[in-house]
């Protein structure tokens, strides 16, 4: 195979990653957002662990997106 | 990338650094350049909005020096509510890395400047000062006790073979992670913002659809707006997380 098109594919496999850290910080926020509607005197404690979870699962997606730009720019 | 009809715009070039005064000192480089610059710019906003800020001193605080005042208490409960009131020896750290961050981070947003988190070695640099702190403060505080954060408490010996490597490699991918974090939220903002720009270029040089290319200037909008969410997201979750690594110095064992 043509290395450029390996690399290429490579690249667009690597933005799948992207999607998974998506699920990831759906279900922190919709789970928060859930919990925070049933007891709203706790939810404002709360939200700096769910910004953190929310950071913990991005940096995976962030991970794939990197590999994505070495993939795509690193000569 | 792929040459298309138009004008190209190269979403990378944005970050390239060049010196603007250039300097040799025993035969290294230390130019000012542009990235120098905006650091310096950087700290010369974070010094009047906390310094000329707060010089006056009212009783009823005006605009700049209640903005001064809302930051500092912002780190100040973020530091109290994480590490404890033993924590606040570290709150000149948090809040400095936090200042520059975010104006960084903001200020990099207007047109025309160039955004100094945008370089994995500054992201680096900063990371790397929260981990060294971390671990040069828990071994002075707790000497070998200090390596009870690698190893869970109330679990089963076999276990701990398997867990403490878990534990060790979690927290030597910490200082990659939080500075990739930062770096890479950055960098991808912006490249997303040069596509666009890009798309907005090639629609209108691209004859009769020029109809077409308020679209992406309605997008580029909407994702600067996005943008400074995540430029203050981006520093708050780095203070957050800076917060917690300092806590494990602070207080190790599980």
């Amino acid at each position: 195979m043509d290395p450029n098109a390996a690399k290429l594919i490579g690249a667009g496999l690597a933005a799948i990653g992207m999607g998974a850290a998506a699920i990831g910080v759906g279900t922190i926020f919709g789970n928060f957002l859930s919990g925070a509607l049933r007891n709203p005197s706790a939810a404002d404690g709360q939200f700096t662990r769910a910004f953190i979870g929310a950071a913990l699962a991005e940096g995976l997606g962030i991970f794939a997106f990197v590999v994505a730009l070495i993939l795509l720019f690193v000569k | 990338m792929a040459a298309g009809a138009g004008p190209v715009i190269d979403p990378i070039h944005q970050f390239q650094i060049h010196p603007i005064v250039p300097i040799q000192l025993f035969g290294y480089d230390i130019s000012l350049t542009n990235s120098g610059l905006f650091m310096v710019i950087v700290l010369g906003v974070i010094a009047l909005i906390t310094v000329v800020g707060t010089a006056g001193r009212a009783l009823v605080p005006g605009r700049l020096q209640s903005m001064a005042e809302m930051l500092y208490e912002f780190i100040d409960d973020l530091v109290v509510s994480t590490m404890g009131k033993s924590g606040r020896k570290f709150f000149p750290l948090v809040l400095s890395l936090f200042l520059f961050v975010l104006f960084s981070n903001v200020i990099g947003l207007i047109p025309g400047t160039y955004t100094v988190t945008s370089q994995i070695i500054v992201t680096f640099a900063l990371a790397m000062v929260v981990i060294l702190t971390v671990v040069v403060y828990g071994l002075m505080k707790h000497g070998t006790h200090f390596f009870g954060l690698f190893v869970p408490s109330g679990v089963p010996k076999p276990l701990l073979i398997l867990l403490t490597p878990i534990e060790l490699i979690s927290f030597l991918s910490r200082p990659i992670s939080l500075s990739m974090r930062l770096f890479a939220n950055m960098l991808a903002g912006h490249i997303a913002l040069k596509v666009f720009a890009g798309f907005l270029l090639m629609l209108a040089a691209a004859g009769g659809w020029f109809a077409l290319a308020p679209l992406p200037l309605f997008m580029i909008v909407a994702l600067t707006a996005l943008e400074f969410l995540v430029a203050g997201l981006q520093a708050f979750v780095f203070a957050v997380l800076t917060c917690i690594y300092l806590n494990d110095a602070l207080h190790p064992g599980h």
